[in-house]
C-alpha cells in the first residue's frame, strides 16, 4: 500500500506542476505579442546551447543549499524563514575572509567558507533560543532577522570593505587564492556545484541515517512521541535551526566565491524563498532537492531567456512558484481520489484474506 | 401505566473502527423525572446520548418524541426538538462573559449592536426562575467550575431544552459544588424539565434520580426504579464480566522492590490534588493492578513515573534510584518502559512508518547506530522480527503507522517497548479499544514478561482485565488509594465495584500492606 | 545627541509618525481579525502588494483615486478569499499558503506592472492618482498639535478611525462575538450553529480588505507610485504588532504606533551621523525586542501558575502529613 502512496504523491506533484505550467503559459499567451516565440524560449531555451544549461546548473548551486538548508528546519516543524538572511550574511563573511589576499590556495575557499557557515549557523540559531527560551515565534522573528541582515550586511560592505575606487558599493576584490575553480569550460559552472552535491548526499545521510536526523524528524512529524521517546526536543529545535543556518550560510558563501569578483549584493537574493519552494517541491527530503532545485533553476533560466528576447517578464515564474507550492502543500488537493485509491486497496486485500 | 415522553428504541451504533458502541439499545423517559444512565467507560452511554442530541448518528433504530419520530441530524435539530446536553468539557468561550456565552448563535439585536442588557436581563431572569445564580457581566474565565456548569445548562435552558443531557456532571465538582447542583436540579424537575444524569457515582444516584437504566457492553441491562434496587444490585449488574478472555498463568512469584512510591502528590492544572498522598511498592515478577474509574489519578500517576511530569512532592525510586529530576531518557534507561494510554498522541508518529516507529526509543542504541550511521540491516532484521513476534498485520515494515488498525498499532507500541529488556513495565490501559486477538496477545505477553521477573504495573479501567492479569491490585479513588488487596484471586467484583466506586474503603492499615516493608 | 532630540522633539516627526503608521495600523487590524478568528494570516505583506498595485492601476485607467482605493480593497479581500479557500477547503497549512501569496506577490505585481505600463519595477509610466490630504479646520489652528494632527492623507484618518469601528464590530456585534467565539473555542461555537468555516472565510476576507486599505495607502498616500516590494515586510510587522497590542484594536495601535515611531525615526535620523544602515534596522530589531518581551512575559505567567499551584500542592500535602 505504501508503493501506491508514493505513487499517488507523485502523481498529485506532477499535476500540481503541469496546472501551475498551463496557469504560466496562458498568462504569457495573454501577456504576449509572440507568444509562440515566448513560449518556446521560455520552455526550450535552457537546452539551447551549453552556455544556457550551464546557467541552469550555476543556479541550481545556492538552490541546492537553501533547499536543503529549509528542509532540514521545515522537518522539525520549525518555520524559521532565516535562510534569506543566512545565506546574506553568509555572503559577506565569506567576502571578508576572501579578500585577504595573503592566504593559501584551498585553505582560503575553506576558510572562508566555514566562515559563512558559522555566521549562518548563529544567524538561524537566534530564532531557535528565542523561541525555546522565551516561545517567541519563530516565524516572526527569522522574518525580521532578515531584514536586520540585510542592513547589518551593508554596513559592512559599506564600511569596511568597500571599494571606493570601484565606483559601484562593491567590495574589494576577492583574492585570487580564494576562488573557486570552473568546472565546465564555456559555462560559470563552479567547484560549488561539487560540493552541493556532497553536502546534499552528506544532508541525506543526516536525516535518514544518522540519530540525530531521526530525531529532527520524529520531533516534527510528533513532538509529543518524541518527548516521550526520551529525545530532548528543545535541543533538536535548536540543533535543526542551527544546522540548516549553517548550510545556508555556506551555500552563500560559496556562490560569492565561485560566480563574483567581488560582492555586490545590494538587496537579500532571495535564495531563502527559492529555498522554501525547493524543500516543498521535494517534500522537505533531500534526496529529491536535486530534482526541486533543477526544476526551479530551469523554470528561472528559461524565464530570465525569454525576459530577455520577447516581450514578457521573467517575474511570470513567481506565479508558477505560488500556484504549485499551495496545490502541492494542500491535503485535500485530488484527496477524493486519494481515498478512493486506499479504499479500492482495502477491499483487495480483504479479499485476498490478508 | 404512564407513557414514555422519548423512547429510543433498537438502537444500533457501530464506529467505522467496528467497535460497537451500542447494541440494539433501549431507553425510556417520562416527562418530568430524573432518569440515571449508568455503565462503566466504554460501556456507549455517551454514544447513546451523542445519538439523542444529534452528534452521532445511528446505524439502526428509531427515536420518539412525545410520540412522533424524529431525526435528529445534528445539534441545532436537537436543540429545535428541545433537547439540551451539558458536555463533560464544557462548550464554553473563556473570554466572553455569561450573557454573551447565553446568546452565543441567536443574539438578540438592537440595530447593527449586540443587545447586551437584553441578553443580561433574560440571562437573570432565566437564572433566577431556575435559581441559578450567575452574574451575567462576569466573564467565564474567572469562575470557578462549578459556576461554569450552571452557565451551561442556563445555556441549555434558553434554548428551550425540555430535555437536558448532563455528561457526568459530578466528576469536575467539589462535595458542596454537587449538592448545590442537586437542589438545582431538583428545581428544574419541579418546573417540569426531564433530566438525564450519567454518573458512576451510586450514592448520587440514589439521592438524585427516579430511574435509572444500566449499561454494559454496548447493551441496556434494563430500566429500574431507583428505590428498588441496591447500590450493590446496581453494582454488580454495572460491573458483571460476560466474556471472559482467559488468561493462562501461574502464582506470582515476587522478588525485590522494583518501584517505591512514597507520599505521592500531584496536583492538576485546575489546582486539585489529582493524586492525593499514595504510596505503594511493586515487586519483580509480579503484576500490580491499578482498578479505578477514569480519571481518578491514574493518568497523572502515569505520567509521574515515566517522567512526562515533574514531580510536586513526595518521592519515586525505580530500581533503588530516585527520579526526581531525571529527564524521560534516563528514566527509560533505568529499565521502564511504558505503555501510554493515548497511542495516537503518545505512542506513534503516525505518517512515519512501522520500522521507524518501532525505533523511537532505541533509534540511539549501539546495536542499531555505529559512531554515526545507523545500521540499517539490523534495524531491517529487528523490525521484521518485532513485527513476526508480535504479529503485526502489515504489507511491508515501509508502511505508515496509520494505515494500521488499532490493534495492530497498539502492537506496534507495545512490541516497540517490550523489546527493550524492561524490568518496569507500565502498562496504561494497554487493551484499550483494540480487537479480541490483539488484547489476548498483549495480555499474554505481560505475563509472560512478569514471569521473565519484570515488574508490571498495570493501568486499566477494564475491570476483566485487572481482575484475569493482576497479581495484586490497588484501587484508586478521588486521587487516593482505597484499598490494596495482596491476592486478587480472592476478591469478587462486586467488592472490587464498592471501592471503585467509592463506597467502600479499607482502613490505613490494611493499604499500608502495599507497601511491602 | 542634541540634534537627536531636536528630530525627536520637532512636529515634522510627530506628523511623520502618524504618516508610517498608518499602513502598518491597517495590516495590524487586518492580522487581529484574522487572528480572532482563529487563523493566523502571514499573507499580509502579499496583500498589501498586490493592493497597492491594483490602487495603481485602477487610479490611473478610471483617472479616479477613489476607484483606485476601491479596486485596491476589492483585490485585498479577494486575496483573502482565496487563502480562506486553500486553508480551509483545500486544507494546505495556512502558512505555507499563506508564503504562497507573498511569493505570488513578490513577483505577480511586477510582473503585472510590466503587462500593464511596460514600466520595471516602479510605476512611472502610470499617471495614477493620490488620495487626498484632509485638513481639519479648528485642529490645524492649535499650536504643535496641529501640524502634527492634521493635513494628514484621508487613509491616515480612517486608519485610526478603522480601530474604533473594529472594537465596536468585534466587541459590540453579533458577528463579532461569533468571530470571537470561533477563534477561542471553535467546538462551543460549532455545538450552538455558528458555521467554523462561514465565519473564518469572513475574518479572512475583511482582513485582505484591510491590508487592501494599506497598500492603497503605501502607493496612493505615502508615495504616489508604486515600487517593487514597496511593503518592505510591513506586513510582517504588523503581526509583531498585533500579537504584543494582546490582541485588542487599542493595543494594536499603540504597537503599531511605537514601530510607526521606530520607522519614523530611521526615516528622520538619516540626517545624524549614525550609519544609515543601523537606523534602517532599527523598526525590524524594535519588533524582534518587542516579541521576545511579549512572548518572554505570557511564558512567565504561565510559570508563576505553575509555581503558586505547586505552592498550593505542597501546602496541601504537609496538611495531609499532619493529619
Amino acid at each position: 500500500m505504501f508503493k501506491q502512496k508514493r505513487l499517488f504523491e507523485l502523481v498529485r506533484t506532477v499535476l500540481a506542476v503541469l496546472i501551475a505550467l498551463i496557469v504560466a503559459l496562458v498568462t504569457i499567451l495573454f501577456a504576449s505579442d509572440e507568444p509562440g516565440r515566448a513560449l518556446s524560449l521560455f520552455l526550450f531555451g535552457p537546452l539551447d546551447s551549453l552556455r544556457h544549461f550551464g546557467n541552469v546548473l550555476e543556479m541550481m548551486i545556492p538552490l541546492l543549499f537553501t533547499g536543503l538548508a529549509v528542509s532540514i528546519m521545515f522537518s522539525a516543524a520549525q518555520f524559521n524563514l532565516g535562510a534569506e538572511g543566512a545565506f546574506f550574511l553568509g555572503g559577506i563573511t565569506a567576502t571578508s575572509v576572501a579578500i585577504n589576499q595573503s592566504l593559501l590556495p584551498v585553505v582560503h575557499p575553506v576558510l572562508s567558507i566555514l566562515a559563512g557557515g558559522l555566521t549562518g549557523a548563529l544567524f538561524c540559531g537566534i530564532p531557535a533560543l528565542l523561541k525555546v527560551k522565551w516561545n517567541a515565534s519563530e516565524l516572526v522573528s527569522s522574518l525580521m532577522f532578515n531584514y536586520v541582515a540585510l542592513f547589518l550586511g551593508l554596513y559592512l560592505i559599506n564600511y569596511y570593505m568597500r571599494d571606493v575606487d570601484a565606483g559601484a558599493m562593491v567590495s574589494f576584490k576577492l583574492a585570487d587564492t580564494s576562488k573557486l575553480i570552473r568546472i565546465i569550460p564555456k559555462t560559470r559552472v563552479h567547484f560549488g556545484l561539487i560540493l552541493a552535491a556532497l553536502t546534499v548526499v552528506a544532508g541525506y545521510y543526516f536525516m535518514y541515517r544518522t540519530r540525530w536526523g531521526y530525531r529532527i524528524r520524529l520531533t516534527g512529524l510528533n513532538s509529543s512521541f518524541a518527548r516521550y521517546s526520551g529525545i530532548q526536543t528543545a535541543s533538536v529545535i535548536i540543533l535543526s535551526q542551527v544546522l540548516g543556518g549553517f548550510i545556508a550560510g555556506s551555500g552563500g558563501a560559496i556562490e560569492i566565491l565561485g560566480m563574483y569578483r567581488r560582492f555586490s549584493w545590494q538587496s537579500l537574493p532571495g535564495y531563502g524563498w527559492d529555498g522554501i519552494i525547493v524543500a516543498i517541491l521535494a517534500r522537505n527530503n533531500p534526496a529529491l532537492i536535486p530534482v526541486g532545485a533543477f526544476f526551479l533553476a530551469y523554470l528561472r533560466i528559461g524565464a530570465d531567456l525569454m525576459a530577455r528576447s520577447s516581450d514578457v517578464q521573467s517575474e511570470v515564474v513567481y506565479i508558477i512558484q505560488g500556484v504549485m507550492i499551495v496545490l502541492i502543500a494542500a491535503e485535500s488537493f485530488l484527496a477524493h481520489y486519494r481515498h478512493k485509491l486506499v479504499y479500492r486497496e482495502a477491499r483487495k486485500t480483504a479479499a485476498s484474506g490478508k | 401505566m404512564q407513557t414514555d415522553f422519548l423512547s429510543m428504541n433498537n438502537i444500533t451504533k457501530v464506529y467505522p473502527n467496528g467497535i460497537v458502541a451500542n447494541d440494539g439499545v433501549d431507553f425510556s423517559l417520562r416527562k418530568g423525572e430524573i432518569h440515571a444512565l449508568v455503565g462503566e467507560n466504554g460501556a456507549g452511554k455517551s454514544t447513546l446520548m451523542k445519538i439523542l442530541f444529534g452528534l452521532e448518528h445511528p446505524e439502526e433504530g428509531e427515536i420518539l418524541l412525545k410520540g412522533e419520530s424524529i431525526h435528529v441530524s445534528s445539534p441545532n435539530v436537537a436543540i429545535e426538538h428541545g433537547i439540551g446536553m451539558v458536555h463533560q468539557h464544557f462548550m464554553l468561550v473563556p473570554s466572553l462573559t455569561v450573557a454573551e456565552n447565553m446568546v452565543l448563535g441567536s443574539e438578540p439585536r438592537r440595530g447593527i449592536y449586540t443587545n447586551i442588557k437584553k441578553a443580561e436581563s433574560e440571562t437573570l431572569e432565566l437564572s433566577r426562575k431556575y435559581n441559578l445564580t450567575v452574574e451575567p457581566s462576569a466573564r467565564i474565565r474567572d469562575l470557578p467550575v462549578g459556576i461554569k456548569q450552571k452557565v451551561e445548562i442556563l445555556k441549555a435552558l434558553y434554548r428551550g431544552a425540555e430535555i437536558l443531557i448532563l455528561d457526568e456532571p459530578t466528576a469536575v465538582l467539589t462535595p458542596q459544588e454537587t449538592k448545590e447542583l442537586f437542589e438545582e436540579l431538583h428545581l428544574l424537575k419541579e418546573k417540569g424539565s426531564t433530566i438525564i444524569f450519567i454518573s458512576h457515582k451510586l450514592h448520587e444516584i440514589k439521592e438524585l434520580c427516579d430511574r435509572l437504566t444500566i449499561m454494559r457492553n454496548g447493551r441496556s441491562q434494563g430500566v429500574f426504579n431507583v428505590a428498588d434496587v441496591t447500590e450493590k444490585e446496581i453494582s454488580r449488574l454495572m460491573v458483571g464480566r460476560d466474556v471472559i478472555l482467559e488468561v493462562d498463568k501461574g502464582p506470582a512469584a515476587p522478588a525485590e522492590i522494583s518501584l517505591k512510591v512514597r507520599n505521592l502528590t500531584v496536583v492538576n492544572d485546575f489546582g486539585k490534588n489529582a493524586v492525593n498522598n499514595i504510596s505503594f511498592s511493586l515487586r519483580k515478577g509480579e503484576i500490580l493492578g491499578v482498578a479505578g474509574v477514569e480519571g481518578n489519578g491514574q493518568g497523572e500517576l502515569v505520567e509521574i513515573l515515566t517522567g512526562l511530569q515533574r514531580i510536586n512532592f513526595g518521592s519515586v525510586e525505580i530500581e533503588g534510584e530516585n527520579i526526581a529530576g531525571k529527564t524521560i531518557k534516563e528514566i527509560r534507561n533505568l529499565g521502564t518502559c511504558h505503555i501510554p494510554e493515548d497511542r495516537m498522541t503518545y505512542g506513534v508518529a503516525e505518517t512515519l512508518d512501522i520500522e521507524q516507529n518501532l525505533l523511537a526509543d532505541k533509534h540511539d542504541s549501539p546495536r542499531f547506530t555505529g559512531k554515526i550511521l545507523t545500521r540499517p540491516k539490523v534495524i531491517r532484521e529487528n523490525s521484521l522480527k518485532l513485527i513476526g513476534e508480535y504479529r503485526i498485520k502489515c504489507g511491508s515494515p515501509l508502511e505508515e503507522v496509520k494505515m494500521l488498525s488499532g490493534g495492530n498499532i497498539q502492537k506496534v507500541v507495545v512490541a516497540r517497548e517490550f523489546s527493550s529488556d524492561p524490568k518496569l513495565i507500565i502498562a496504561d490501559q494497554p487493551t484499550r479499544g483494540i480487537d479480541v486477538g490483539a488484547t489476548e496477545f498483549i495480555r499474554k505477553r505481560l505475563v509472560e514478561l512478569r514471569d521473565e521477573g519484570s515488574a508490571v504495573l498495570l493501568v486499566s479501567a477494564d475491570l476483566n482485565e485487572v481482575m484475569e492479569l493482576s497479581d495484586s491490585l490497588i484501587v484508586m479513588y478521588n486521587g487516593e488509594i482505597t484499598a490494596f488487596i495482596e491476592d486478587v484471586r480472592s476478591l469478587s467484583e462486586e467488592e472490587l465495584g464498592l471501592y471503585m466506586l467509592g463506597i467502600k474503603k479499607q482502613t490505613d492499615g490494611e493499604i499500608g500492606r502495599a507497601l511491602h516493608v | 545627541m542634541a540634534d537627536f532630540f531636536n528630530i525627536i522633539f520637532s512636529v515634522d516627526f510627530g506628523y511623520a509618525v502618524l504618516r508610517v503608521t498608518t499602513p502598518i495600523l491597517f495590516a495590524a487590524m487586518g492580522a487581529l481579525i484574522s487572528d480572532k478568528a482563529g487563523v493566523i494570516n502571514i499573507a499580509l505583506e502579499g496583500m498589501m502588494l498586490i493592493s497597492a498595485l491594483t490602487g495603481v492601476i485602477m487610479s490611473a485607467l478610471s483617472h479616479s483615486a477613489g476607484l483606485g482605493l476601491l479596486g485596491a480593497v476589492i483585490v485585498g479581500a479577494l486575496v483573502g478569499m482565496v487563502l480562506a479557500y486553500f486553508a480551509l477547503n483545500l486544507k494546505t497549512d495556512v502558512i505555507l499558503a499563506a508564503i504562497a501569496i507573498n511569493l505570488i506577490a513578490m513577483g505577480g505585481t511586477v510582473f503585472v506592472l510590466f503587462m500593464v505600463g511596460g514600466d520595471k519595477g516602479i510605476s512611472s509610466s502610470l499617471a495614477s492618482k493620490v488620495l487626498p490630504r484632509i485638513d481639519i479646520p479648528l485642529i490645524r489652528s492649535i499650536p504643535v498639535l496641529g501640524p502634527i494632527l492634521s493635513g494628514h492623507n484621508i487613509l491616515t484618518y480612517l486608519a485610526f478611525l478603522s480601530v474604533w469601528v473594529m472594537y465596536i464590530f468585534i466587541y459590540r456585534t453579533p458577528l463579532g462575538l461569533r468571530i470571537r467565539a470561533v477563534g477561542e473555542n471553535a467546538d462551543a461555537a460549532d455545538s450552538v450553529g455558528i458555521s467554523v468555516r462561514k465565519i473564518q472565510y469572513t475574518a479572512l476576507i475583511l482582513s485582505g480588505a484591510l491590508a487592501g486599505f494599506g497598500g492603497a495607502y503605501m502607493s496612493m498616500g505615502y508615495v504616489s507610485w508604486f515600487s517593487k516590494n514597496m511593503t518592505a515586510g510591513r506586513g510582517f510587522i504588523a503581526l509583531a504588532a498585533e500579537a504584543m497590542g494582546g490582541a485588542t484594536p487599542h493595543g494594536a495601535m499603540f504597537t503599531s504606533l511605537l514601530f510607526g515611531m521606530f520607522d519614523a525615526l530611521s526615516n528622520s535620523l538619516q540626517t545624524l551621523r549614525v550609519p544609515a544602515e543601523f537606523i534602517q534596522m532599527i523598526p525590524y530589531l524594535a519588533t524582534v525586542i518587542g516579541l521576545v518581551i511579549y512572548a518572554a512575559n505570557k511564558t512567565e505567567q504561565i510559570k508563576r501558575i505553575q509555581a503558586h499551584q505547586n505552592r498550593e500542592a505542597r501546602k496541601g500535602a504537609q496538611e495531609v502529613k499532619l493529619l
